[in-house]
C-alpha cells in the first residue's frame, strides 16, 4: 500500500512516530556521549571545591548553578551519569553472568535441578528488590563491590529466565539431533550449538538491564548506602543536593535527576517504538 | 445446580487454593530466611564488636569474647540458623543493635505509619487509574489518551524520590502550601489528624504518581481490548448508552486481571515507601530499614525484609481468591 492511500491521520501518525524515535535517538546517544567523553570533551576537574562560590544559580558561567561546596552542577552531573552507567554495565555483566549459568544448567540439566533452579528464581523475584538490596549492602558493608553484588543479586532472574527457556526451546531442533547423531557430547552441545544461538538474546536482555542497574544503584547511593560520597554518581549528587535544595538552590538535586530521565525516558521511547513494531496488534492498529 | 452447592465448592476450591499457596510460601520463606543469614554471617561485622560500640576499642578481649559466648554467636551455622528461626516462631524478634530496643517495640512503632502511607497511595492509584485509564481507552488515539500515555511514560522515567525532591522544591518551599517532611509541626505536642494528614498529602500524593503509570497503561490497554470484544460489541448494538457500556461492560471485563497486577505490584510499592519515607523523613518502617542498614543491624534488617516477604505473600493470595470470586470462569479446585 502506498502511503497516498493510507488515511491523513494514519500519515501524520507515521511520520511523528518516525520523528520521535529519531528524537529519542539523537537525545540518548547524546547524552550517553556527553557522559563516557566528559573526560575528554570538558577535561575540567567536575570535584573543584570553591567556596567563594557556592550555591551559585544557573547562569551561563555555571549553565546548572554549583552546589554547597561550589562545583559545577552540570559538569558533575555529567560526571556522575558516567560513573552510574560504568556501575550499571558492570552489576548487569555481572548479573547475566549468574543468570546466564543458573540459566544453561537449569535448560540443560533439566529434571529435578531445574526445578529446584527455577523454584529459587520465583522466590527471589517475590521478593521487594529494593529491600533485598539493602539488606545485602548492609551485610557487605556499603561500597562499590556491594553495590555491585546487590544488583547483581537482584537483577539475574530475567537473564535466567531467557536462557533457560531459549535452551529448552532449541534442544529439540533437527541440528541438536545432528549434532549428538555426529558424536558430539553434552557440553560440545551446549557450547557449540545451542550457547551461540542464545547469545544474541542474552546480549539484548543485558543491555535492557542496564537503566534498571543504574536505578538501583541511584536509589542505594540517593539512600547513602551505595557509592562512596566522594564518587560522583547520580543518586549521590541527589542525596547530596538535598541539603541545598531546602535552603531554596533546588538545582543542586534537581538537575543530576533531570539528566538520568532524559536519558532513561528517551531509552523508553526507543524500547517502546521498537516492542510496537514486533507487536502485529498494534502494527495493524497503525496501518488502519 | 442449585445455588448453595456453587457455594460449597467454591469455599473448597478456596481452603485448596490457601492450602497450595501455603505449600509454596513456606519454602520461599524457608530460603529466604536461609539466605539472609548466610549473607549475615558472611559478613564481616563482629557483632560484639558493634554492641560495644567506641568501648570495643577498650574493653578487654576477655569481655568481647564472653559477650560473643552469652550470644553464642561462636555456634555452628545451623545451630544459630535454628536458634534464630525458633525464636522467630515464638515471637521473639531479636534485639535491634542500631536503635537499643527490641526489634518487636520497633516495628510496633513504625508499622501503621508505613502502612498508612502504601494503603492511602494505593487506593489513591486505584481509584484515578482507573478512571484515567477508562477514560482514554474509550477515545484512544484521541488527544487525552495521547497525553496520558505521554505523561505515564515520562513520569515511569522519573525515581521516586527525585519526584519526591522536585515535589519539596515547588510545593513546601516556593509556594510554602505543604510541610517539607515530618509527620507532625515542630511544636506539635501529640498527634494531631489534621496535622499529621497535612503533611501525609505530598508523600502520599508523590508515592501514588510514581506509581500511577504501570495502573494506567494496564487499565487503558485492557479496558481498550475489551472494547472489542463480542459482548460489549452485543451490548453497543442493543442501544445501550455509551457510559453503560463502558463502565458496565468493558471496565468489568477489564478489571479482573489487574487484580492479579495488583499482587505483583506490590514489592514495587513497598520499594517506593522505603525512598518515599526517606525523602519527607517519616518514621515509618522504610526510614528505619535505611537506619538499620547503615548501622549493619542483622536483626532489625533480617525482620523487616521477612515481613515485608509474608505481607506480600499474603497479598498475593487474597489477589488469587478475590479473581476467582470474581470470575465465575474461574475454578479454584483445579
Amino acid at each position: 500500500m502506498t502511503d497516498l492511500a493510507l488515511p491523513a491521520r494514519v500519515r501524520r501518525l507515521r511520520r511523528t512516530g518516525s520523528a520521535g524515535t529519531m528524537v529519542a535517538v539523537v537525545v540518548l546517544g547524546g547524552v550517553v556521549a556527553a557522559a563516557l567523553l566528559a573526560p575528554v570533551l570538558w577535561p575540567l576537574d567536575q570535584s573543584a571545591v570553591d567556596l567563594s562560590r557556592t550555591r551559585l544559580a544557573p547562569s551561563p558561567e555555571h549553565l546548572a548553578g554549583t552546589d554547597d561546596l561550589g562545583r559545577d552542577v552540570a559538569l558533575r552531573s555529567l560526571y556522575g551519569l558516567r560513573v552510574s552507567l560504568l556501575v550499571g554495565a558492570v552489576a548487569a555483566l555481572v548479573a547475566a553472568v549468574i543468570g546466564g549459568v543458573v540459566g544453561a544448567v537449569a535448560g540443560s540439566v533439566g529434571g529435578w535441578v531445574d526445578r529446584a533452579l527455577m523454584r529459587v528464581v520465583d522466590t527471589v523475584a517475590a521478593l521487594p528488590h529494593l529491600l533485598l538490596g539493602i539488606f545485602v549492602v548492609a551485610m557487605l558493608r556499603p561500597g562499590l563491590g556491594a553495590v555491585i553484588a546487590s544488583i547483581a543479586l537482584t537483577h539475574w532472574l530475567s537473564t535466567a529466565r531467557i536462557v533457560r527457556s531459549e535452551l529448552l526451546s532449541l534442544r529439540n531442533r533437527p541440528f541438536v539431533d545432528a549434532a549428538i547423531a555426529g558424536g558430539a557430547g553434552r557440553v560440545r552441545v551446549l557450547t557449540r550449538h545451542l550457547l551461540p544461538h542464545v547469545l544474541p538474546r542474552l546480549a539484548l536482555a543485558t543491555t535492557l538491564m542496564v537503566p534498571h542497574a543504574v536505578w538501583h544503584e541511584t536509589a542505594l547511593s540517593f539512600l547513602g548506602l551505595g557509592l562512596p560520597p566522594h564518587l560522583a554518581s547520580i543518586g549521590n549528587m541527589i542525596n547530596d543536593g538535598q541539603r541545598s535544595l531546602l535552603t531554596g538552590a533546588w538545582w543542586a538535586s534537581i538537575v543530576p535527576g533531570l539528566l538520568l530521565v532524559t536519558a532513561t525516558l528517551a531509552l523508553a521511547v526507543l524500547t517502546g517504538r521498537w516492542r510496537d513494531r514486533l507487536d502485529p496488534r498494534v502494527r495493524a492498529e497503525l496501518q488502519l | 445446580m442449585t445455588a448453595p452447592a456453587t457455594g460449597r465448592r467454591r469455599l473448597a476450591g478456596a481452603g485448596a487454593v490457601v492450602r497450595r499457596r501455603l505449600l509454596v510460601a513456606v519454602p520461599v520463606l524457608a530460603a529466604t530466611s536461609m539466605g539472609m543469614f548466610a549473607l549475615g554471617a558472611a559478613s564481616p561485622i563482629d557483632p560484639a564488636q558493634q554492641y560495644a560500640g567506641a568501648a570495643a576499642f577498650t574493653t578487654s578481649e576477655e569481655n568481647l569474647a564472653q559477650i560473643r559466648a552469652n550470644w553464642g554467636v561462636d555456634d555452628p551455622l545451623p545451630v544459630q540458623y535454628a536458634r534464630w528461626i525458633g525464636n522467630l516462631l515464638r515471637g521473639d524478634l531479636g534485639w535491634s543493635t542500631s536503635r537499643h530496643e527490641p526489634v518487636t517495640s520497633v516495628l510496633a512503632a513504625r508499622a501503621g505509619w508505613t502502612l498508612l502511607l502504601v494503603g492511602t497511595a494505593l487506593a489513591l492509584v486505584l481509584v484515578a487509574s482507573v478512571l484515567l485509564g477508562t477514560l482514554a481507552a474509550y477515545r484512544r488515539g484521541g488527544w487525552f489518551d495521547r497525553a496520558l500515555r505521554s505523561v505515564a511514560y515520562a513520569v515511569q522515567s522519573m525515581p521516586v524520590f527525585w519526584i519526591g525532591l522536585a515535589a519539596i522544591a515547588v510545593f513546601a518551599l516556593s509556594l510554602g502550601w505543604l510541610p517539607a517532611g515530618g509527620l507532625t509541626d515542630i511544636t506539635a505536642t501529640g498527634t494531631d489528624p489534621f496535622d499529621v494528614a497535612r503533611h501525609l498529602v505530598l508523600p502520599v500524593t508523590v508515592l501514588a504518581i510514581s506509581q500511577a503509570p504501570w495502573f494506567v497503561l494496564f487499565v487503558r490497554d485492557a479496558v481498550a481490548e475489551s472494547l472489542r470484544d463480542d459482548h460489549v460489541l452485543a451490548a453497543r448494538a442493543r442501544g445501550l448508552p455509551g457510559r453503560v457500556v463502558l463502565f458496565g461492560h468493558a471496565l468489568r471485563t477489564a478489571l479482573l486481571p489487574f487484580l492479579t497486577l495488583v499482587g505483583t505490584h506490590l514489592p514495587e510499592l513497598v520499594g517506593g515507601a522505603v525512598l518515599v519515607e526517606t525523602v519527607f523523613s517519616l518514621p515509618g518502617l522504610g526510614a528505619v530499614t535505611v537506619e538499620a542498614a547503615l548501622g549493619a543491624d542483622f536483626p532489625l534488617l533480617a525482620a523487616t525484609t521477612l515481613a515485608t516477604t509474608v505481607v506480600v505473600l499474603t497479598a498475593n493470595l487474597l489477589t488469587d481468591l478475590a479473581y476467582a470470586a470474581a470470575d465465575p470462569r474461574v475454578r479454584l479446585d483445579d
